[in-house]
């Protein structure tokens, strides 16, 4: 009887702090349009109007924190933060080490932007961002690969000539191909990679990743993703 | 910021720059820098308290003691910064936390470790998982300020160890004939004349400390070199007011203007702290001083 109300009271205690918890939301916050840090200096773009809309639907508090993309998933697992939002693309490496729930965003298409047309793309050097789907896809594509910390510098590559093109998502090359003023283009076939974009979360945090697939799977009924989508990316990209 | 920013595109570049550099982001920029100025004026002190102890650990007499130091010394100075930074940071909040979780959630049945994941209980959660940003910042700072404090520690306690041994031994033998204990010799005769020794390495230490300050950022702390890369970065129309091309060079410059300025203000100070050691030391900066006084 006395170890029933001890039990009862810790059950207590742990239902009690669990309400209390914040969600804290990791993102890179250099990749837009999925997320980028606006002019007053706060987390912006589709992942983060999306992520506020479901901590609203799953009726949790969330708080949002920048990472670098390096040690974005060494920081997630050692629990400094609860999830990612960083237009993360599922795959098998990443799932064996963190989990996803379902994607919010459908398989991307992965492209290559150069200076100029006839550009060597199997052979040639191209540069793509570290530790990302498009950075093992080129190199398996027999190019060479130049790899940098962040999708800026993978841009300025090609520009200064140190890369003949880039691979980075399509929705993040658009807008600067461009505002370029024709100075980059789009050069090649477009490459669909990976499985969507993903929330990614512990493996142990089995509830949280119910409550957030449940609020994605809802925004996917109501159509309001779609609306999202189009928003942030340009009429049709939501398919959901 | 000013009234007139609200639609800059239409603006002079004059009225646009100053309305660009005072943007929201642009503050966190500026913040950067004292956090940056924060950052040493915390460290320098603490880490020269460690490198005090070291070095007096280091000449104990007392052999476990002595050990210690000498280890610590060696250490610390052996690993890369780099790996220190990496290893150390993650290794102390983690040990922090298991510590706290064994001391407020014994009833917890579930594994620490889950594969690559480490839980601990919400409760034991430094700082705790519902706190507000600025306190996760304000122990992210505090944890980088300790990590900087061990490694240039180290550094200091040799520059210091060194320092003690250049005294020259007869002043000592002196003060131990006039009848002072060994503890009023430490401090009374060898302390106050190992400064003048010690300030060259201290002072490079100093500068080499100035400028490792971007490792900041492999901890989380958003720095001003992490700012300049991000402010810097291309910006298109579609997710700014301020579209730009790549302006990292200018804002790199800014650091390096920044830089130079900081150390080139140091050197000025460290000099005339060295004016000021080396009066009446029996040096031959101090028989410089005591024959241009005469």
């Amino acid at each position: 009887m006395k170890s029933l109300i001890f039990t009862t009271a810790a059950l207590a205690i742990v239902a009690g702090s669990a309400f209390a918890q914040t969600v804290r939301m990791g993102t890179e916050g250099a990749y837009p349009p999925y997320n980028f840090i606006n002019d007053s200096g706060e987390v912006d773009g589709f992942e983060r109007e999306l992520g506020d809309e479901l901590c609203a639907r799953a009726e949790l508090t969330c708080e949002w924190v920048k990472n670098d993309w390096d040690s974005i998933i060494p920081n997630l697992v050692s629990s400094n933060y609860d999830t990612i939002m960083a237009g993360m693309s599922i795959t098998d490496e990443r799932d064996e080490v963190i989990d996803f729930t379902q994607d919010y965003y459908p398989p991307t298409e992965s492209a290559y932007v150069a200076l100029s047309e006839g550009v060597d793309l199997e052979g040639g050097i191209v540069s793509a961002q570290t530790a990302t789907i498009q950075a093992g896809y080129v190199a398996e594509s027999g190019a060479t690969l130049v790899e940098f910390a962040t999708p800026e510098e993978t841009i300025a590559a090609v520009r200064n000539g140190e890369a003949d093109a880039v691979f980075a998502d399509y929705d993040y090359l658009l807008p600067l191909v461009e505002e370029s003023g024709g100075e980059l283009m789009f050069v090649g076939e477009g490459v669909p990679l990976g499985g969507g974009v993903g929330m990614g979360l512990r493996e142990s945090d089995t509830e949280l990743r119910d409550k957030f697939d449940a609020a994605i799977t809802s925004m996917k009924e109501d159509g309001s993703l779609n609306a999202l989508l189009d928003k942030w990316f340009g009429e049709g990209v939501g398919t959901y | 910021m000013f009234s007139y920013c609200v639609d800059p595109d239409s603006l002079e570049t004059l009225a646009w720059m100053s309305c660009y550099l005072t943007t929201g982001v642009h503050m966190s920029f500026y913040m950067a820098f004292l956090k940056v100025l924060g950052l040493l004026a915390v460290t320098a002190p603490v880490a020269l308290g460690f490198g005090f102890l070291g070095a007096m650990a280091a000449r104990s007499g007392f052999g476990p003691l002595r050990w210690f130091g000498k280890t610590y010394i060696a250490i610390v100075r052996g690993v890369p910064d780099i790996a220190f930074f990496l290893f150390f940071v993650i290794a102390l909040d983690q040990a922090l936390e298991w510590l706290r979780h064994k001391a407020l959630c014994p009833d917890w049945d579930m594994p620490i470790r889950q594969g690559n994941d480490f839980i601990v209980c919400q409760a034991a959660k430094l700082p705790a998982g519902s706190a507000p940003e600025w306190i996760h910042e304000t122990y992210g700072f505090a944890l980088a300020v300790i990590t900087f404090a061990i490694v240039f520690g180290a550094f200091a306690a040799n520059v210091l160890f060194g320092g003690m041994r250049a005294v020259p031994h007869a002043q000592l033998e002196t003060a131990a004939a006039y009848g002072m204990t060994p503890r009023q010799t430490f401090w009374r005769v060898l302390v106050p004349q190992m400064w003048v020794y010690a300030l060259p390495g201290l002072s490079n230490l100093w500068m080499v400390l100035i400028k490792a300050t971007p490792l900041l950022f492999l901890l989380g702390i958003e720095d001003i070199v992490y700012w300049a890369r991000e402010l810097g970065g291309t910006k298109t129309s579609r997710f700014t007011d301020y579209p730009h091309g790549d302006w990292r060079m200018w804002y790199f410059l800014a650091l390096l203007v920044f830089y130079l300025a900081f150390t080139k203000v140091s050197e000025i100070a460290l000099e005339k702290l060295m004016i000021r050691l080396t009066h009446g030391q029996a040096t031959t900066g101090g028989e410089a001083q005591r024959r241009a006084a005469s």
